[in-house]
């Protein structure tokens, strides 16, 4: 362990811009960036009589290719607290698990059940930090003992705090099926209804969006995580016969059996060297 | 008529060349020079200036109903609030802009002096709204490979012996019909929409209902869009373009009153 000096600063965390402008002159000799996986992304929260529900598509692009047809977008932050996550997929996943541990040792700290501020506020000091290079764009979604709270936490730290919120590549589609249809004090099965209708206009209008529909519907009662709620876009064949491939279809013309595992003989000393 | 009238430019005369040489070495730094410099590049305008927003149209059980506001932007602007984006071309035909208002009242001169030597042939038969469309579609194409665009979407829709027809040309000339069209912020917000709520045969009332119901989505969310439109109704009988009118937003939900009394100092 090396000791450090009186006149040493420790370091600070956030964002190290060393090596910018380094990759910035490579890029421009012609190197090419790698591409990261981006959610694309239709994401949905909507605020009901007695809560908050949040939806997603299932769709994860690697540019144009479609990486994972049924990714799950809504994540865990507390038993009472999810988060919808668009953008790049590392940085949704991995600040919304940041937080999420950050929450548990708070509600061990303080011994109250988690409220969704806390979890705002937590996302947004983290995001700012990071300048908007950590890519995530959330929609934050929670009943505490103050009720039901939806946020919209945007790459660069600011948040919006609405009855109804749309986030995501899919955002223009999904929020046109909300400013068309939200009334207030919707009950839950009308909140289900336009939830799912937008995230559907999301995955029919949006190309970064597809597959399925996944909701959380969140009260004080509890959370109810629907994965796969609607599933619009089933293969359209599947063979009747099933894949089934009896021995004996494909004719064998050798056997060669290498054993992988040697056999180590140990000559002298011990066999195993132990410091 | 001539083809010049068509294309962006003309050829000039070795003395109008003279005459613009000084001014167009001048004119280095503007969007765009009167007259090419001799032996340089040909620079056209390539941003747009006084633009209008979404055009949505549809069709329903008697005819066409094309629909949008009268705003026109400066840039980030509303400069002006009573601009006529929807223009009746023929007896049954009508032409909405979305984009450069200069673009499209070019465009309504040109397609006049088209429908007027049409009518003047009167040989018993008129052009329908498939045959403007392909006009449009061949002007719009032949500008942008002179790399001098129309800086315009539009959308046509018209009734002919009871075929109803909904068309548009984009400004590289991408040009297309449907049941249901939209351009500009129209194709991300109101298409979701049409796509899920449009029917076949739909009566005037249902049809006006739809667009009203985009026109009022894109008045919340486009910021280039205003609260006054006008609604165009084609049918075999010929043209109604309504006078402009107000949709009715709703601001008063509890929960826009005080959004961040949760979050003290945020919104």
């Amino acid at each position: 362990m090396s000791k450090t000096g009186v006149n040493e600063v420790l370091s600070k965390g956030g964002f190290s811009f060393d090596l910018c402008r380094r990759n910035a002159m490579l890029q421009q000799q012609g190197a090419k960036l790698p591409k990261y996986r981006k959610t694309g992304t239709t994401i949905v929260g909507l605020i009901f009589k007695d809560g908050v529900i949040l939806g997603a598509d299932t769709r994860a692009t690697e540019g144009e290719i479609v990486c994972d047809k049924n990714c799950e977008k809504i994540h865990y932050l507390a038993p009472n607290i999810s988060c919808c996550g668009a953008g790049t997929a590392a940085d949704t996943e991995n600040v919304t698990d940041m937080i999420s541990s950050q929450l548990t040792l708070h509600r061990y700290a303080t011994g109250r059940v988690s409220r969704v501020v806390t979890a705002l506020t937590m996302l947004k000091s983290h995001l700012f930090g990071y300048q908007g290079q950590v890519s995530a764009a959330l929609v934050l979604g929670g009943v505490d003992v103050t009720g039901p709270h939806l946020h919209a936490v945007y790459p660069h730290g600011s948040t919006d705090t609405l009855p109804f919120a749309t986030m995501g590549s899919g955002s223009l589609a999904a929020m046109s099926v909300f400013e068309s249809r939200y009334k207030e004090d919707l009950t839950r099965d009308e909140g289900m209804e336009i939830v799912s209708a937008a995230i559907c206009a999301g995955i029919f209008n949006d190309l970064g969006s597809g597959s399925n529909v996944d909701l959380c519907i969140i009260t004080k009662e509890g959370k109810e995580y629907l994965r796969n709620y609607q599933q619009p876009n089933p293969r359209s064949y599947t063979r009747s016969k099933g894949y089934d491939f009896k021995n004996g279809h494909t004719a064998v013309l050798s056997t060669n059996i290498t054993q992988l595992r040697q056999h180590v003989q140990v000559l002298e000393g011990d066999a195993m060297e132990e410091e | 008529m001539r083809w010049e009238s068509y294309n962006g430019g003309h050829e000039a005369s070795e003395e109008e060349k003279q005459v613009y040489v000084g001014r167009s070495l001048m004119a280095s730094s503007r969007p765009f020079t009167l007259m090419p410099t001799p032996g340089g590049p040909i620079t056209h305008t390539q941003h747009p200036y006084v633009t209008g927003t979404s055009v949505l149209g549809l069709k329903y059980k008697d005819g066409v109903l094309i629909a949008a506001d009268t705003a026109g932007s400066y840039g980030s602007t509303t400069r002006y609030k009573s601009v006529e984006r929807l223009k009746q071309i023929s007896n049954n035909t009508v032409l909405g802009a979305t984009g450069e208002i200069s673009d499209f009242q070019a465009l309504t001169q040109l397609l006049d002096r088209l429908i007027v030597t049409d009518a003047m042939w009167d040989d018993g038969n008129n052009l329908g709204p498939l045959d403007i469309h392909n006009f449009l579609t061949r002007v719009m194409y032949n500008r942008r490979n002179k790399f001098d665009p129309l800086w315009n979407s539009l959308i046509l829709g018209g009734v002919k012996n009871g075929v109803k027809y909904l068309g548009s040309v984009s400004m590289i000339g991408v040009h297309f019909v449907d049941q249901h069209i939209a351009t500009g912020f129209g194709i991300h917000l109101a298409q979701p929409i049409f796509r899920s709520e449009w029917k076949e045969n739909m009566t005037l009332e249902e049809g006006r209902k739809l667009l009203e119901k985009a026109l009022l989505v894109l008045f919340y969310r486009d910021r280039s869009a205003i609260n006054k439109i006008q609604i165009a109704n084609i049918t075999e009988d010929g043209v109604r373009i309504s006078q402009p009118y107000a949709l009715k937003p709703t601001w008063n939900f509890k929960a826009f009153k005080n959004p961040s009394s949760a979050t003290p100092g945020t919104w």
